[in-house]
């Protein structure tokens, strides 16, 4: 396929790795974005790179530690996570997950109070243990998005932002085109990897794509001692010390919303931020002094079983279609390979993807947000 | 195990959160002259009224230069909060007069947040501000809330303005004014507008030395009565000048020398050339705002239920061009200040790193970086300070922005030959003030918030290893992991 254009509709980190990807192969490759690169969720995550429940796991893990290189911008990965018990359930529960790492293969190790304070000196002596990963780790999920975005550059890819697509040209069972409010870019092929609004886009094609958005949200504080492990986790918290010391956590209950064609209409932080920070304050006691300096919110969309969607359609045939579910970040190095190899090999070359495959959904009910409670707040 | 839907997600937001703690026709958050006159027509008008005034502001929020840029020039006796307590009281006898009239008034009150529903969120129980104390946070519920937190000094960079000793003309007046607690003796101050000329005759009233004023312009700006009284009080206004270097020590600023050369000793630097009135609760609270440059800069455009008063709804227009003046200033500042003079203090981002949107010094800076810039960026498309903000770290520190946000703003905006305006301004976020999380903390907080508590969506099927689907692991995993959900 070299040579050949290909548009990705979406420039957020899944959009942005897969052109990475064409473009290391040869292909010419245009990225479309509604405003600037990784401004939606791939620029508002957590920064966790540990999806062991991923068929993309081991292609995450390898790709991780190169990212930097290859890319040739700065993305703050860092090695290994840690998770802390903070209740006698939680550790049962975490000691559950430390054996199926163990059954799996996954290199980890159970921490007593001393090691976890160890590893993590903010942690206090009224946690009741920890799983290290030996696995896994964390990035900026800003300076990553923008390095995508620079190396597609670098290797000739275009980025253009401030730009939403408002439809497709079609013929002959292919997507010809596809079409801004100001231009339209013809193609060989065409990724949607456009988020919450992917379902609005992928019906213009006449293809049901099961998707529901919802807003979740973070708090920062002022910047911390650097610890020896930055990527801990627990009591129903994710986060990660950034390379300036900061303590960036999320987690909690989100909220179902409608997104229309057009995108998220705001990303409204709310008091939440006081409940995640009485956990952060819990999971991290010698933090607790620490200022919180900002709060945020992102907008995420999930599938009817939580799982990515990576697949080429039949018809179409020339259209990959990818959303990863709410949890996309980490995952990029390796969905953006997988989404290459849809797009020039027609499969995945690394892994087996079929879980992830549309057709999964044929037969889901109409209904299915409304059954799952998956609806916004009338 | 089939999942068995119901209806409901039991880790959704959807009525897990506290209802407010106490609730207001109308709350009023700044207790300064049209802050207490809000209050007490309001109280008049039969209203239940709640007014907050964060101060005293503790040692450790002056310290950040939070809420007004004290460059470190308290003395030791902001430490004193009781001490402090009294002071502001004392300096305020309206203060009393609102309580009398039915006003229930919280000092050392800070108001972090407003929250109510709309695009977004439809979750919250009532239209709520979040307020807290030295010892805690909670929220309160209003029919109506009322902002009259004033303006904020406007800081510039210029070499060496990043030392102890640089401050703000509005918190230098904060000092002088109601906490009687400023350290310095002899000051030079910065500008020539009303702003500077009054900051500089109260210095004298309060017996302290004026150096002189630096003006960037080549005439003073302000009125000729106020120009006159400081001349008769034997002031000089250099004109067509700004600061080309500063001298200091342990104990920050001890001179300065303007671009013709001329030297000053003095302990202070106070920044006098603009004030910005204080819009982020309403910018944090996606209110409407609007440009106004004969009004000091972004001013709240207003609602029914979130009206701001005071000098936070924009200075006084005299027909005098804030931003014109400020963007003089940065421009002036441009031409003296070294590549290496830090923008952001917080981040310690450089003028340099800034405009070359170069990442932190703690990073690596490979070739391909290097050969970034803003130049660049503005290929893809219009510069975006929320964007340069990721990428160099400029606002991100503890102050918030307050020394930084407007200066980027001004410095994009030169830098991609674009009008002032056209640049949007770096967003405000909750909280606008620096909280401890145990402070920011809902210790209190519902047991449904705690049962709806996920550490993500609770999807029982979302973080089943590949491996184990199909398998009694994923059963097991949804027992141990997921408890009630779709069961």
């Amino acid at each position: 396929m070299s040579g050949s254009e290909v548009i990705i509709v979406g420039g957020g980190v899944t959009g942005l790795s897969a052109g990475w990807w064409l473009a290391r192969s040869g292909v010419k490759v245009t990225v479309l974005d509604k405003f600037i690169v990784g401004w939606e969720a791939s620029g508002r995550n957590g920064g966790g790179a540990s999806h062991y429940s991923s068929p993309l796991f081991d292609e995450e893990q390898r790709m991780w530690p190169q990212m930097d290189e290859l890319l040739g911008y700065p993305t703050e990965h860092q090695k290994g996570r840690i998770l802390i018990a903070m209740t006698e359930r939680q550790w049962e529960q975490y000691r559950f997950i430390a054996e199926r790492h163990t059954r799996l293969n996954h290199p980890v190790e159970l921490l007593d109070v001393k090691q976890v304070q160890e590893a993590v000196p903010l942690a206090g002596d009224n946690c009741f243990g920890g799983v290290h990963y030996k696995f896994g780790g964390h990035a900026n999920p800003q300076r990553t998005v923008q390095a995508y975005a620079w190396a597609l550059q670098d290797l000739g890819g275009k980025i253009v932002q401030h730009s939403p697509v408002v439809g497709f040209e079609t013929a002959g069972g292919k997507v010809t085109a596809v079409k801004t409010a100001n231009a339209t870019y013809g193609c060989d092929a065409v990724v949607v990897a456009a988020g919450p609004q992917i379902p609005q886009l992928m019906a213009q094609l006449g293809v049901d794509v099961p998707l529901a958005a919802a807003r979740a949200e973070m708090i920062i504080t002022e910047p911390a001692p650097m610890m020896p492990l930055g990527g801990v986790d627990g009591h129903k918290i994710y986060g990660r010390q950034t390379l300036r010391g900061n303590l960036a956590y999320g987690g909690g209950p989100h909220e179902w919303l409608d997104v229309d064609a057009t995108g998220p209409a705001a990303r409204p932080s709310t008091p939440l931020a006081r409940n995640l920070a009485k956990r952060l304050a819990e999971l991290l006691p010698k933090a607790a002094h620490l200022n919180v300096i900002r709060s945020w919110a992102g907008v995420i969309e999930n599938s009817p079983d939580g799982r990515p969607i990576i697949d080429r359609l039949t018809s179409p045939d020339n259209v990959v279609v990818a959303s990863m579910s709410s949890v996309g970040f980490g995952l990029s190095p390796a969905s953006g390979h997988a989404i290459r190899d849809l797009v020039i090999d027609g499969k995945c070359s690394f892994a087996d993807i079929d879980i992830l495959k549309l057709s999964r959904f044929d037969g889901l009910e109409k209904d299915w947000r409304e059954k799952r409670g998956w609806m916004p707040i009338a | 195990m089939d999942l068995n839907f119901n209806g409901t997600d039991l880790c959704a937001i959807n009525g897990t959160r506290s209802a407010p703690e106490a609730r207001y026709d109308l709350v009023v958050v700044g207790a300064g002259p049209s802050g207490i006159a809000a209050a007490v027509a309001g109280a008049k008008a039969g209203q239940s009224v709640l007014l907050v005034d964060e101060n005293p502001i503790s040692g450790a929020l002056m310290g950040n230069d939070t809420p007004l840029y004290f460059g470190g020039r308290m003395t030791t006796a902001t430490q004193n909060s009781d001490r402090m307590l009294e002071a502001i009281f004392m300096s305020m006898p309206e203060l009393e007069a609102a309580m009398e009239a039915g006003v229930e008034l919280l000092l050392g009150t800070t108001a972090w947040g407003v929250y109510r529903n709309g695009p977004g969120v439809q979750s919250l129980p009532d239209q709520v501000v979040g307020l807290a104390d030295r010892d805690r946070s909670w929220m309160v519920g209003f029919d109506k809330i009322v902002i009259a937190t004033g303006a904020r000094d406007l800081a510039i960079a210029f070499p060496g303005w990043n030392q102890p000793g640089v401050m703000g003309a509005a918190a230098l007046t904060m000092l002088l004014t109601r906490y009687d607690a400023f350290a310095g003796r002899r000051l030079l101050v910065l500008g020539s507008h009303d702003l500077a000329l009054e900051t500089a005759l109260l210095a004298l009233e309060k017996g302290l030395e004026v150096a002189a004023l630096v003006e960037v312009r080549d005439a003073p700006q302000g009125s000729a009565a106020l120009v006159d009284k400081l001349k008769a009080a034997g002031v000089a206004i250099h004109c067509g000048q700004s600061i080309k270097a500063t001298k200091g020590g342990l104990d920050g600023v001890e001179g300065a020398t303007l671009t013709d050369g001329t030297e000053f000793t003095c302990d202070t630097i106070c920044v006098a050339i603009g004030l910005v009135p204080s819009i982020e609760l309403v910018d944090a609270m996606h209110g409407p705002r609007t440009l106004n440059a004969q009004r000091g800069g972004y001013i709240p455009a207003g609602e029914p239920n979130v009206e701001a008063v005071g000098i936070c709804a924009g200075l006084p227009d005299t027909g005098f061009d804030h931003v014109a003046y400020r963007m003089d200033w940065v421009r002036a500042a441009l031409k003296t200040n070294a590549p290496d003079t830090i923008i952001c203090q917080c981040e310690e981002v450089t003028l340099a790193d800034l405009i070359g949107v170069q990442p932190p010094h703690y990073l690596d800076r490979p070739a391909a970086i290097q050969a970034r810039s803003l130049n660049t960026l503005l290929q893809d498309g219009p510069a975006n300070p929320d964007q340069i903000k990721r990428l160099t770290r400029s606002g991100m520190g503890v102050c918030q922005g307050r020394r930084c946000r407007d200066q980027v703003a001004m410095l994009l905006a030169i830098e991609s030959d674009k009008p002032f305006g056209t640049i949007p301004l770096a967003t405000h976020r909750a909280p606008v003030r620096p909280l401890p999380l145990k402070i920011l903390a809902e210790w209190d907080e519902p047991a449904a918030m705690d049962a709806a508590w996920d550490v993500w969506f609770g999807i029982p099927t979302q973080w089943v290893p590949v491996e184990d689907i199909g398998t009694p692991q994923e059963d097991a995993h949804r027992e141990m992991l997921y408890t009630g959900m779709y069961k």
